[in-house]
């Protein structure tokens, strides 16, 4: 064995790799419940990637034959109906940890320098993500699949003078039909997942590169012994690999009840108008996109007024595209002498409270249909949401910051 | 660990409300899959009142068949009608052009019903019928305003001929002490032949086997469920035990 290992090595540097990426990429030894999410992150698309695979081999990306495709898949598929559960639970299930994992950055100011790359690579894997999960969602082909798209699709339709043929050339057609779901399909199974994974292996070398963040967000390495190896680091293999099977555990036992029990989740993961099959001729009462999408579908509707001669639902989509734009840029507007919320000021943490409640309730507003009152409540919590980021470069700057410890606690 | 599940908790909860939704009142109902019996006068009801015009198109007969314990050669003698085999899917033979003349829309495909609609909502809109001279076949339904189905069921529950209290308790008046919307219907049009209870239980049974094709694998699922929990709450004790081993010497 270590002779074919030998063999390899001289030829492929596999040893080196799994030194530098593994037995000796030395991480913070304070790492908390929060840092589990990026490994369940991993786990979920390795989840999404091997379920995915083998729902391919029974489905059918026509117009005609999708729905009945997935009812086969569901009924006469041998373990069909597991495949296609683990997969619909698990595309809201890296939502649930990718969100989660996106809040530890925001808490711990991951994404400061050093590491303003790792936060970038991971933005373009969560846009990359959010096309992956739209254009998933199209395939069941069922009514909510077909009218959440043709919502989305024209909203391409408010930019102005290119809108229109802009929305065409992405449908391939004047209504969503038999084309998109299969220009959808191949994006959905070959493009996006090859991009997702190039994404995702720039982001952990990056992360390798410069090392861990952790809770306190002090930097380890400036604190080495004299073997060159940081003080309060400890190899990532074993001691970080058997720490997140106890989280991938954990989160197992919540995913399994979900796929088991409530396949649906009361509507929330597997939407009811989508147990009717595509009718471009009937549009269901109320349209609301998957959970993880409601936050920004609630800003699109929040705006209701035209301005300077355009249409207000093209304001919604610049508002719903700035939402997301913004926190590409967080890495340059934070400019807190602090990483961690522990050691930031309480204008800090009173600011990231607030943007995690608009957040959270711009969710729930995305889905119930619209009031007079909820569109106000969705305007102020809109509101709130970008003052996070535009606010941030003077309340990270002027707030009294603690000091922060030479060596990490807890 | 906690922290976990009630972060976990917290980005989904508040949407769950939306489940709720609605706005008709309905009569509320539990489905059993596990009550064959009430499963197998199900499909004796769905196979003889609806197949005539609703599919089942994307179930099989044969897994019916061996899901509710029917034996096969019983099943195709009394409830096949158009001469298909056993493992064949469950389509009709009612051409959907015309229907969509005859009724203004095709009687949809009934697999997946009680999942789009809800087993309550089935279950009321069954038993929701009721005259109403103002429509084109006579009938509408407390459920579904202007119905275009005709009450298929007439034969067996009568025709109600005021609108029937679904989704309405019963209560006594306090001072004569009158008993309010007791029964479902208080006045028929038509009598049928079975008594209000009567029909009730049979259109659960009805109801019960419409769930029951809409997620036919959901006993296997749960019960399945229950050993793939079991199986992860022992790897989480390893797990606990090998990380709180390796963990020991760091300080």
């Amino acid at each position: 064995m270590s002779k074919l290992l030998q063999w390899v090595d001289e030829r492929l540097p596999v040893v080196d790799a799994w030194n530098k990426h593994l037995a000796k990429y030395y991480a913070p030894k304070n790492f908390n419940m929060w840092y589990f999410f990026g490994s369940l992150a991993m786990l979920v698309l390795v989840n999404q990637l091997v379920t995915g695979i083998w729902l391919t081999m029974s489905y059918n990306p026509s117009g005609e034959g999708a729905f009945a495709s997935v009812a086969y898949i569901m009924r006469d598929v041998q373990w069909g109906w597991l495949l296609r559960y683990l997969h619909s639970t698990g595309a809201s299930a890296f939502f649930i940890v990718v969100y989660l994992h996106m809040f530890r950055g925001l808490m711990y100011g991951s994404y400061q320098k050093p590491r303003e790359l790792i936060w970038l690579f991971g933005m373009l894997i969560y846009l990359v993500l959010m096309a992956e999960a739209f254009m998933g969602y199209l395939l069941p082909w069922g009514q909510m699949s077909y009218w959440g798209a043709q919502v989305i699709v024209n909203l391409f339709g408010a930019i102005p003078v290119i809108g229109e043929d802009l929305s065409l050339w992405i449908r391939g057609d004047y209504l969503i039909s038999g084309i998109t779901l299969n220009r959808f399909f191949a994006l959905h199974v070959v493009a996006l997942p090859i991009v997702l994974l190039g994404l995702v292996v720039l982001h952990i070398l990056a992360l390798h590169e410069v090392g861990s963040n952790n809770p306190d967000g002090i930097e380890i390495k400036k604190n080495k012994d004299e073997n060159g190896i940081p003080k309060d680091g400890i190899p990532f293999h074993p001691y970080y690999t058997v720490h997140d099977l106890v989280g991938v555990a954990v989160f197992f036992f919540i995913f399994f009840i979900v796929v088991f029990f409530f396949p649906e989740m009361g509507g929330l993961f597997l939407e009811a108008p989508n147990f009717e099959p595509a009718n471009p001729l009937k549009t269901p009462a109320h349209i609301a996109p998957v959970w993880y999408f409601t936050p920004f579908y609630a800003m699109l509707r929040a705006v209701t007024v035209d301005f300077l001669g355009l249409p207000a639902k093209f304001w919604g989509v610049v508002v719903m595209g700035g939402a997301i734009a913004i926190l590409f840029v967080l890495p340059w507007l934070d400019r807190s002498p602090v990483r961690s919320m522990r050691y930031k000021g309480w204008m800090s943490r009173v600011a990231l409270a607030v943007f995690v409640i608009s957040f959270v309730v711009l969710g729930y507003l995305g889905l119930v249909p619209t009031t007079e009152g909820r569109i106000i409540a969705a305007q102020i919590l809109t509101v709130f949401y970008f003052l996070f980021f535009i606010l941030m470069p003077f309340y990270s700057r002027i707030e009294k910051t603690k000091p922060v410890p030479e060596r990490v606690t807890g | 660990m906690k922290k976990l599940i009630l972060g976990l908790f917290m980005v989904i909860l508040p949407a769950l409300g939306l489940a709720a939704g609605g706005g008709i009142p309905l009569d509320h109902i539990k489905t059993d899959h596990t009550d064959k019996a009430s499963l197998q006068r199900g499909v004796a009801m769905f196979t003889n009142y609806c197949m005539g015009c609703h599919s089942m198109e994307y179930a099989r007969y044969k897994r019916v068949a061996e899901d509710l314990e029917i034996p096969v050669d019983l099943y195709k003698e009394n409830l096949i009608f158009t001469g298909a085999n056993i493992g064949e899917l469950m389509k009709n033979s009612m051409n959907k052009d015309m229907a969509a003349d005859w009724f203004g829309a095709p009687p949809p495909d009934l697999t997946l019903e009680t999942r789009l609609r809800g087993e309550s909502w089935v279950y009321s809109y069954l038993r929701g019928f009721y005259k109403d001279d103002s429509r084109p076949l006579g009938v509408n339904n407390v459920v579904f305003a202007a119905v275009g189905m005709p009450h298929v069921l007439v034969e067996l529950q009568g025709l109600c001929a005021v609108k029937p209290n679904i989704g309405v308790e019963a209560s006594v008046e306090p001072l004569s002490g009158n008993i309010n919307n007791a029964d479902i219907c208080p006045s028929y049009a038509i009598e049928g032949s079975m008594e209000a209870a009567e029909f009730d239980r049979a259109m659960y049974d009805l109801t019960n086997f419409m769930s029951y094709m809409a997620d036919p694998v959901k006993v296997e699922r749960e019960r399945l469920g229950v050993f793939v929990l079991i199986f992860v709450a022992i790897f989480f004790v390893f797990a606990y035990l090998l990380n709180r081993e390796y963990w020991k010497d760091i300080h």
